[in-house]
């Protein structure tokens, strides 16, 4: 453990779906208070299990955590419901968006403070402090969301968390299908609101290269293992790193042959 | 020519001709429209709210009739012996809304959670199960033979000139009106009603944003419940409590597709024209077949719907992006 006390910490947890498809195979990791952690890996690597067994939306989709344990703010979580983890500050932010597209984007918004109860002056004080954020919005809130673009799609999720005023919010993959000029932009918006709102952020991305500079610390994770984590700095350093996630290899350009070669180089697989 | 004159002409000559006499029928048929409507109304707002087609939304009408007779007649469950003390109409009202509450809350925990996030059509499939049991455990407890129901709604008619009006009617229009604003008022402006939207939308996302999918299909199933029940009473009250009550939620497929799956308005516009559409055809084009075209007629109507205009009258709109 170290000296400064972690929101989050999961502790060697392995999840099974369906009774038999084993996807995570022992995995932990540390949120710091008011950090930004990358969670990296490829398709099917299991960011998005990990994510969602520590929001508890796994139960819904016929997975479970059989081992290890999930703590929040020292508490161990997961025993409790989607909802009652939101009220305490846990919200993910699903991937590929899912809003409501039959509600307009105001309507959107406020679902994220269904929790909140009838607290009607706060919650349209915050209404307006996500309208700060993402003045795009405001121009918009009439529209149905399923009419708007991705972007403001993907704006309208984290703006419909923020509402639930959360301490921990799990952005999975919000680069999805964005022009890379949005995904720094909503990047950029994580991150102001990680510095201002004081919002601890677990990001699940296959970006590296933009997660990684965004990130304080990361995890790489390989067919439900972390196999590498570190400081997001020493993480965009490694060589390994640079080859498999951010696409940089130095040296000449190797032909398919030395590939399979190097491939046995992933030390970490075995 | 013959054919077209009879077809065309002659039903409209004889409107114009005898107006009072086509203003009664459009009543009477604005009258069983009302009642489709009630029945309409529970299915939209379960739709709307699960996304979930309740096929056993006419056997909850049914069930909250059986159940409201037997209180009212103190009947002891399972025996058809009426040794129970007779309840007044109001507490018998009450008493079976609980009920209904309670049958929301058994569906909840036994049909639809073990189901979450199951294709829409297990969900439905699902539905149709509970009916077949719900209607056997109406029989069960309170015997199958036809009831009369009386909850205390004035009957009588009077005449406004030539035209002939039963006051129980306009209650019914009216008690369906009163349901009708209340129910849009909870779903557009309440936070319970905008929660209830956007579980019919994504489960999932509803889900993630802390919105407790369980206390929602209790509340929806319950309110959908209520409205069982007021269509039971008003079904039960006009023509006796019976098996066949059930029945009259086929009649709420057509109105459901013209009117739109998840339109509280739908449902009520829709029922209307059903009701007015099949009485004005059976009267004045019924004859040209030999008659009783009214029990497919609405069918007839809901097929030419689906060609021009899948979602309904007021349906949500299909969202498609390019």
């Amino acid at each position: 453990m170290n000296d400064k006390v972690n929101l989050l910490s999961v502790n060697n947890i392995e999840v099974i779906y369906n009774h038999v498809i084993l996807v995570l195979k022992g995995v932990s990791l540390e949120v710091p208070e008011g950090g930004i952690v990358a969670l990296l890996g490829a398709n099917g690597a299991g960011k998005t299990t990990t994510l969602k067994s520590i929001s508890n939306l796994l139960n819904s989709e016929r997975g479970e955590v059989t081992k290890g344990s999930i703590h929040y703010e020292s508490q161990e979580i997961q025993a409790l419901t989607p909802s009652d983890l939101v009220k305490r500050g846990v919200i993910q932010v699903m991937e590929g968006r899912h809003c409501f597209e039959h509600l307009t984007v105001e309507e959107n918004l406020m679902t994220g403070a269904y929790t909140r109860g009838a607290d009607r002056k706060g919650i349209s004080e915050d209404l307006e402090m996500v309208y700060g954020y993402f003045p795009r919005l405001k121009e918009r809130f009439k529209s149905l969301a399923g009419y708007i673009s991705g972007g403001e799609q993907q704006m309208v999720a984290i703006g419909r968390a923020l509402m639930a005023r959360p301490k921990l919010m799990l952005l999975d993959e919000p680069s999805m299908g964005l022009a890379p000029q949005l995904v720094e932009e909503i990047f950029e918006i994580v991150a102001l609101l990680n510095r201002e709102k004081q919002v601890s952020i677990l990001l699940a991305e296959q970006n590296a290269s933009i997660a990684l500079r965004y990130a304080k610390t990361g995890y790489i994770l390989e067919n439900g293992r972390i196999v590498m984590e570190g400081e997001a700095k020493a993480l965009a350093e490694n060589d390994d790193v640079k080859e498999f996630y951010l696409g940089i290899s130095h040296g000449d350009q190797k032909s398919f042959k030395d590939v399979k070669h190097y491939r046995r180089k992933k030390r970490w697989l075995s | 020519m013959e054919f077209l004159n009879l077809v065309l002409v002659a039903p409209i000559v004889d409107m114009i001709e005898y107006p009072s006499f086509f203003i009664e029928v459009v009543f009477g048929g604005l009258m069983s429209g009302v009642m489709y409507s009630l029945v309409a109304l529970g299915f939209v707002l379960i739709f709307k709210a699960s996304g979930v087609f309740n096929f056993s939304q006419g056997v909850f009408a049914l069930f909250a009739a059986l159940t409201l007779v037997g209180l009212m007649t103190g009947t002891v469950p399972f025996t058809l012996n009426k040794s129970l003390p007779e309840l007044p109409a109001w507490v018998a009202i009450i008493l079976t809304f609980i009920v209904m509450i309670g049958l929301a809350i058994a569906v909840e925990r036994i049909v639809l959670r073990p189901l979450v996030n199951q294709d829409h059509i297990i969900m439905f499939m699902s539905t149709i199960g509970l009916a077949f049991v719900l209607e056997g455990l109406g029989d069960t407890i309170w015997g199958s033979e036809v009831k009369a129901l009386d909850v205390g709604i004035p009957t009588g008619n009077f005449l406004i000139g030539e035209i002939q009006i039963q006051i129980f009617d306009l209650w019914a229009a009216g008690i369906a009106a009163f349901l009708v604003v209340v129910l849009a008022v909870f779903f557009q402006y309440t936070r319970t009603g905008r929660a209830l939207r956007a579980v019919a939308d994504d489960h999932q996302a509803a889900l993630s944003v802390g919105i407790p999918l369980k206390n929602i299909w209790i509340i929806v199933w319950s309110v959908a419940g209520l409205v069982a029940l007021v269509a039971g009473i008003m079904w039960g009250s006009k023509s006796g409590v019976q098996f066949s009550l059930s029945l009259i939620a086929l009649k709420a497929l057509p109105v459901l597709i013209l009117g739109g799956f998840t339109s509280v308005p739908g449902a009520i516009v829709g029922g209307l024209i059903i009701g007015v559409g099949e009485k004005v055809a059976e009267v004045y084009w019924g004859p040209l077949v030999d008659g009783a075209i009214e029990n497919w007629f609405a069918y007839v109507l809901a097929l030419v719907f689906l060609l021009f205009r899948p979602q309904g009258l007021f349906g949500d709109k299909i969202i498609e992006r390019v």
